[in-house]
């Protein structure tokens, strides 16, 4: 049955077998790295397509910094810019991407991850009333805070910290805006 | 053991999740719908019948002593392997399912069918041991979905039945024990006729 267990036949088996492994694995790394990168592109394109107006021009990924934080952004020439914006929320990070148009209109919004409770928080990738509202935001007249804290975004019931949260996320989207574009 | 009892086993009287009570972590965890529940019981099953397959063949060279990290070494390297294809050909579900996937390395079960059946049996009957333990793992996890999923959010299967919500408790983290509680006992109960 099994070999005996002497240092040589361990050392040379586990060795043996994190050999195999590890080839097998750097295989198919390689043959996956590709479609994995496809994958995650299509799904950035798909987000950018969905928070501004159609668009051709390439979007282009960079990097600014507001209030000492870094903030990554798309710049869409022709479309305005779709923002990466992640706050904490009610159960962890809430991480959006909102398209502003070149007027500084919030033009869409998307959640791209988010740990809010299911059922409660979680409503804001799904609750058309309350992602719809952003749509159109000119943040120059309407406050981004909820309203029982005297703004003027419509909170999700019972969900008043992920709304806020969504809020913040869109204001500080709106903030990366006003600095890319103060100097033009 | 008959081939034919090698499968059907795992459904009824070594049930990985009613019976033997193995693997809870991401039973608990991943059953909050129908498809969650169904989608981490096929993986789990790809990496059980690979890893038996494999253990099977190597368990006969192994030295005693380093058996048991070299076991976890085949399984984590299907673990990985899964977790690379679902990322590149299946992204949505990798993102339902994203961080269980890694953990299905340390779940009892294919270590313990590994421990248990893989290493003393042959290559034929441990993939079907792997196929017969992966079936009963995907129907409980599924059938604890569903039941989590009506309850829960009025849908089965994403089809919404009940407008509006259901009973929020049922998809968080108390219904997962009360769901799995009264389907064991009800398992248990059925089984035992």
């Amino acid at each position: 049955m099994a070999a005996k267990s002497n240092l040589k036949n361990m050392v040379l088996s586990l060795t043996l077998v994190c050999l195999v492994c590890s080839a097998l694995l750097g295989g198919v790394y390689a043959l996956t790295a590709e479609p994995i990168r496809q994958a995650e592109e299509a799904k950035v394109a798909a987000s950018i397509a969905r928070v501004l107006p159609p668009f051709e021009a390439q979007p282009q990924l960079e990097s600014v910094l507001v209030d000492d934080e870094a903030y990554s952004y798309y710049r869409v020439p022709g479309a305005g810019y779709a923002v990466l914006s992640t706050v904490v929320g009610f159960g962890g990070p809430l991480s959006l991407m909102v398209g502003i148009d070149e007027n500084g209109i919030v033009v869409n919004t998307v959640v791209l991850s988010h740990s809010e409770t299911p059922g409660l928080g979680a409503k804001c990738t799904t609750d058309e009333l309350f992602i719809d509202q952003f749509q159109g935001w000119n943040p120059a007249e309407k406050k981004l805070s909820v309203i029982k804290d005297g703004g003027d975004v419509d909170a999700i019931t019972a969900s008043t910290i992920t709304s806020r949260a969504y809020a913040k996320a869109i204001d500080n989207a709106v903030k990366v805006y006003s600095k890319l574009t103060e100097n033009e | 053991m008959s081939k034919f009892g090698l499968i059907t086993k795992g459904l009824l009287k070594e049930n990985p999740t009613f019976v033997l009570v193995l693997g809870m972590c991401p039973t608990l965890a991943t059953t909050t719908s129908a498809m969650n529940g169904l989608e981490m019981g096929l993986a789990t099953m790809f990496v059980l019948i690979l890893s038996n397959i494999v253990i099977s063949l190597i368990a006969p060279v192994v030295p005693d002593k380093v058996h048991i990290p070299v076991y976890i070494v085949v399984i984590a390297t299907f673990v990985t392997l899964l977790q690379l294809l679902m990322q590149a050909y299946t992204p949505d579900v990798y993102e339902t399912l994203g961080l269980f996937i890694p953990l299905i390395v340390v779940n009892c079960i294919v270590l313990g069918r590994a421990e248990a059946f893989a290493s003393k049996n042959s290559v034929g009957d441990s993939a079907l041991d792997g196929i017969g333990i992966g079936i009963g793992f995907t129907l409980t996890l599924t059938v604890i979905g569903m039941v989590r999923e009506i309850l829960g959010s009025g849908s089965i299967f994403g089809w919404k039945f009940i407008p509006g919500d259901g009973i929020l408790a049922f998809v968080m983290a108390p219904g997962a024990f009360l769901v799995l509680g009264y389907l064991m006992v009800l398992f248990n109960k059925l089984a035992k006729r």
